[in-house]
């Protein structure tokens, strides 16, 4: 990717000193001294076993997380809330049952004043997405109607429908089988190199963020801390069984389990 | 992406099922149709009923033959009773099944959505809920009266509970994960409602008037038959007075006739409202 040039926009940039939950079981530090910047149209994948924080740390960037210590900064502009400028994808797609594909997408553009974006400009917007996602035939079904690859591409659409700066996906392919994961990371890379927005994705398959990063950020748990930063300098299209991915993913796998970089001790769903 | 594409086995199968497109009938076996299979029990009794009264092994004065019951429905209608009656008893669970939804939405909305509602008004209200509601009438008599009031009181207490806790449950229960959805999108409280948490709750509410219209029938004939000198419940208590069976087997026809019709209506609205959403 070429970065150059000051009218792209989408860099992240998180600093947090430390965030924790309070339960019945007193507190838990879920992320602690989290430095990280993310150059517009980057894609990174964050790794890490359950428990090391990696959801928390998205859901931080997309706002639905306001209790912690530190700022996290979108284009300089420090983050308070949620907000149009990022898309989130979640592990499960919630769709709205009760709404087209069509709706769906355009859920969040509900709310936008009209001189903001126009009525046109609106359901062109959602048709593009749809288009983009490859679901045309499908516009005018229900989510019952859509196998989960489906309603992940729909979901896809609906993140991506408030023109964000970074798409934020959390485990979004954890829930597929096997051959439609792989066929929706291909996705996900197409969609990528079309819109040209940051990508931060969560994930458990190491093998998935080798596919996928130009940058790959290692998690250890308790309390959740970045463990090390990795490029990936593959070309794309990447072969998962070419000597080169898998040099890389060994590597990946030896910063996960090396010691303190995977304790089993962390309770999950953190 | 049929099947048949990916399966070559069926290949032929669909072929053959061209040429002969129905299955063969059963041959030396009589073939009933599933759907007339619940038929058989009602119709034989019906059939064995008439056969016994017509003999006189039943005394027409305590189970008249069915031929008798329609007579006197026939007659009641001919008339002018039968709309008299049905009339004033629809209007009575109209207008009571109508407050006491209203109650139950308004009620149900509030304290399904504010915490600080639920906890002020749900435990009254479950408290009010544990009385069997038919033990309410002799209040409801005392202080409302006889006439209209009382009755329509009665059908609406009947018809609220459904309604409220339905309501009230159902917005409880939205997946919070959908809510996190609408934050994403900034949604105002407002919005929060309208475009969520109502569809969301949508169909346990529909569940909800259901249930509320058939307590609302029930109660009707509780209030008809405790004092009414009109509807389908008077009917019933003055073929009791008089000795006339066919008249209350009539009146018990008419009851689940309209029963049944005002439950399919709501349904089908229901259906109609909740639209090509998965069940």
């Amino acid at each position: 990717m070429v970065n150059n040039g000051f009218d792209q926009r989408g860099t992240v940039n998180i600093e947090i000193a430390h965030k924790a939950f309070s339960g019945s079981k007193g507190t838990l530090l879920a992320l602690k001294d989290i430095l990280l910047t993310i150059n517009p149209g980057e894609f990174v994948c964050i790794v890490g076993g359950s428990g090391c924080g990696k959801t928390t740390l998205l859901r931080i960037i997309a706002g639905l997380e306001t209790e912690y210590e530190g700022a996290v900064f979108l284009d300089g502009k420090k983050l308070t809330g949620t907000g149009l400028d990022r898309g989130v994808v979640f592990q499960e797609h919630r769709l709205l049952s009760w709404l087209t594909v069509h709706d769906n997408v355009g859920f969040g553009l509900a709310g936008l004043p009209l001189q903001e974006r126009s009525k046109e400009e609106r359901s062109r917007d959602i048709r593009h997405y749809i288009s983009l996602v490859g679901l045309d035939r499908f516009e005018y079904e229900y989510p019952h109607q859509l196998s989960g690859g489906m309603s992940q591409r729909v979901a896809i659409a609906r993140a991506l429908a408030g023109r964000p700066e970074v798409l934020l996906l959390d485990e979004p392919f954890a829930s597929l089988d096997a051959l439609t994961r792989m066929r929706m990371q291909q996705e996900i890379l197409r969609i990528w190199e079309a819109e040209r927005t940051t990508v931060v994705l969560v994930t458990h398959d190491i093998e998935e963020a080798v596919y996928l990063a130009d940058r790959i950020v290692i998690m250890s748990p308790q309390p959740g801390t970045i463990r090390k930063l990795l490029p990936v300098s593959l070309s794309r299209p990447r072969d998962r069984t070419d000597r080169e991915f898998v040099r890389v993913r060994k590597s990946v796998h030896d910063h996960l389990f090396a010691p303190g970089g995977m304790t089993n001790l962390a309770p999950d769903n953190f | 992406m049929s099947t048949a594409e990916q399966n070559p086995g069926l290949g032929w199968k669909g072929a053959a099922a061209e040429s002969t497109p129905r299955p063969p009938a059963n041959i030396g076996r009589i073939y009933i149709p599933d759907r007339l299979l619940g038929w058989i029990i009602p119709v034989s009794v019906l059939l064995a009923w008439e056969l016994l009264a017509r003999v006189g092994i039943l005394p027409p004065n305590w189970l008249p033959a069915p031929t008798v019951v329609g007579k006197t429905i026939y007659q009641l209608a001919a008339s002018g009773d039968l709309l008299k009656h049905v009339g004033i008893t629809l209007a009575r669970v109209a207008v009571g099944f109508l407050l006491g939804a209203s109650a139950g939405t308004l009620l149900g909305g509030l304290t399904g959505y504010l915490p600080v509602a639920r906890k002020l008004l749900d435990p009254s209200l479950q408290a009010l809920r544990s009385v069997p509601s038919i033990a309410w009438v002799p209040l409801f008599l005392l202080w409302l009266g006889i006439q209209e009031t009382s009755k329509i009181t009665l059908i609406a207490v009947g018809a609220f509970f459904p309604v409220y806790l339905n309501l009230s449950v159902a917005m409880r229960h939205v997946d919070p994960k959908l809510l996190e959805v609408g934050r994403l999108y900034r949604l105002s409280s407002f919005q929060m409602v309208r475009r969520l948490i109502l569809p969301a709750a949508l169909p346990e509410y529909i569940v909800g008037l259901r249930s509320g219209l058939g307590l609302a029938w029930m109660f009707v004939v509780a209030a008809e038959l405790l004092g009414a000198s009109s509807g389908i419940g008077y009917l019933m208590v003055d073929g009791e007075m008089t000795g006339r069976a066919a008249v209350i087997l009539a009146s018990v026809i008419l009851f689940a006739v309209f029963g049944k019709t005002t439950d399919w209506i709501m349904n089908a609205v229901g259906r109609r409202l909740l639209g090509h959403r998965a069940r």
